[in-house]
């Protein structure tokens, strides 16, 4: 597969101008899934967070366990690699809080609320691009300081589950996909 | 049973395979944000942005990425004006609820709420998409970890904001 197919996808990935092409028309998709799945709604991200409403775990994990299966298979074809975040608990942690109270504060997260933009919320638009835009230009401010200090600290392994376990994929993505399933069933039979 | 967010789940989880075959790369947006302030800066104060250590990494360019970002408004804006959802809105009606009807009260919170976003996710190394759903169906350690942190710590700011200082 690897020597069939490998050179087209090669020439392919490489072509900036084809991938921008790309880049837009699945995010056109990725905007389509968004709106449709309701997520591009602070009343949606907001119940979420308060527990109430529980879409945007459906509809994350039904993403996490249908991109997980595939994005494996391809891997195990040789048509495609992972794309491992480093993490630590300085960044991961730390930034991770931040995240997190601004989520709440906002209602929206960096996709969304390019959703929320599309679907005429301006809070999302003047309100939220606006102050993502702000805190990505002090991120890149401080970065120096604090690549040097909080961002090295607690190393999380740069890996994955199974490897971490020294186990094959699928032996971590057959129960994880059966306890999404399981955890997506309990959600419906709590009505939430 | 409302079977919308599994479909769209579906949808998004199909969409990565193809993200991942075509462009050899995981959804993510978090990073095109970065560069847009990147561009903003060096419009701004000229080329000497460019020497910021941060923007050594992310270079300010419109990449696929940031076409995905631009991307999802499109979608979003075609699918709303289809569904008949489409409607210019200042204050969602959950935060009208609690906090009343003022933008300008709405608008002062969504910017602090989208600067500690914009701060965390470039903090963390990616955000609800590149860690919350590429991250983990990668089954990367630090994406399980960090959509643990985001939504615990969301969770409970939007308790406190919700159970304490709403009105």
């Amino acid at each position: 597969m690897i020597e069939r197919d490998g050179g087209a996808l090669q020439r392919l990935r490489q072509n900036q101008s084809l991938q921008r092409l790309l880049g837009l028309v699945m995010g056109v998709a990725f905007g389509v899934f968004l709106q449709l799945g309701g997520v591009t709604r602070y009343d949606v991200i907001i119940g979420q967070l308060l527990l109430y409403d529980f879409t945007v775990v459906k509809v994350m994990l039904s993403a996490v366990a249908v991109g997980m299966v595939g994005v494996y298979l391809l891997v195990h074809l040789g048509l495609a690699s992972l794309s491992i975040k480093p993490g630590s608990i300085g960044t991961t942690v730390l930034g991770g809080i931040i995240f997190g109270c601004g989520f709440a504060v906002l209602g929206y997260c960096p996709g969304t609320v390019a959703g929320a933009v599309g679907s005429g919320a301006l809070d999302a638009l003047f309100g939220g691009v606006v102050g993502i835009l702000i805190g990505a230009a002090i991120f890149a401010e401080l970065y120096p300081r604090l690549d040097a200090s909080v961002l090295q600290r607690g190393n999380i392994p740069d890996t994955t589950i199974p490897e971490l376990l020294g186990v094959r994929p699928g032996a971590v993505i057959v129960p994880m996909v059966i306890l999404i399933v399981a955890v997506l069933y309990g959600i419906e039979y709590l009505g939430l | 049973m409302d079977w919308t967010p599994y479909l769209a789940g579906l949808g998004i989880g199909i969409l990565s395979w193809f993200t991942f075959l075509l462009s050899g790369r995981p959804l993510g947006c978090s990073t095109a944000y970065a560069r847009t302030s990147a561009m903003i800066e060096r419009a701004i104060r000229g080329d000497s942005v460019l020497e910021k250590p941060y923007y050594r990494k992310f270079v300010p360019q419109i990449d696929w990425e940031w076409m995905l970002v631009l991307g999802i408004v499109i979608g979003a804006f075609i699918t709303a004006i289809i569904q008949g959802e489409f409607a210019l809105i200042w204050v969602p009606s959950t935060f009208e609820a609690a906090f009343g009807s003022s933008s300008l009260l709405r608008l002062a919170v969504a910017l602090v709420g989208g600067v500690l976003m914009g701060l965390g996710a470039r903090w963390a190394g990616g955000c609800t998409s590149g860690h919350g759903i590429s991250g983990t169906l990668q089954l990367a350690i630090a994406s399980w970890i960090a959509v643990a942190v985001f939504f615990v710590s969301g969770i409970i700011v939007a308790f406190l904001l919700y159970g304490v200082i709403a009105p």
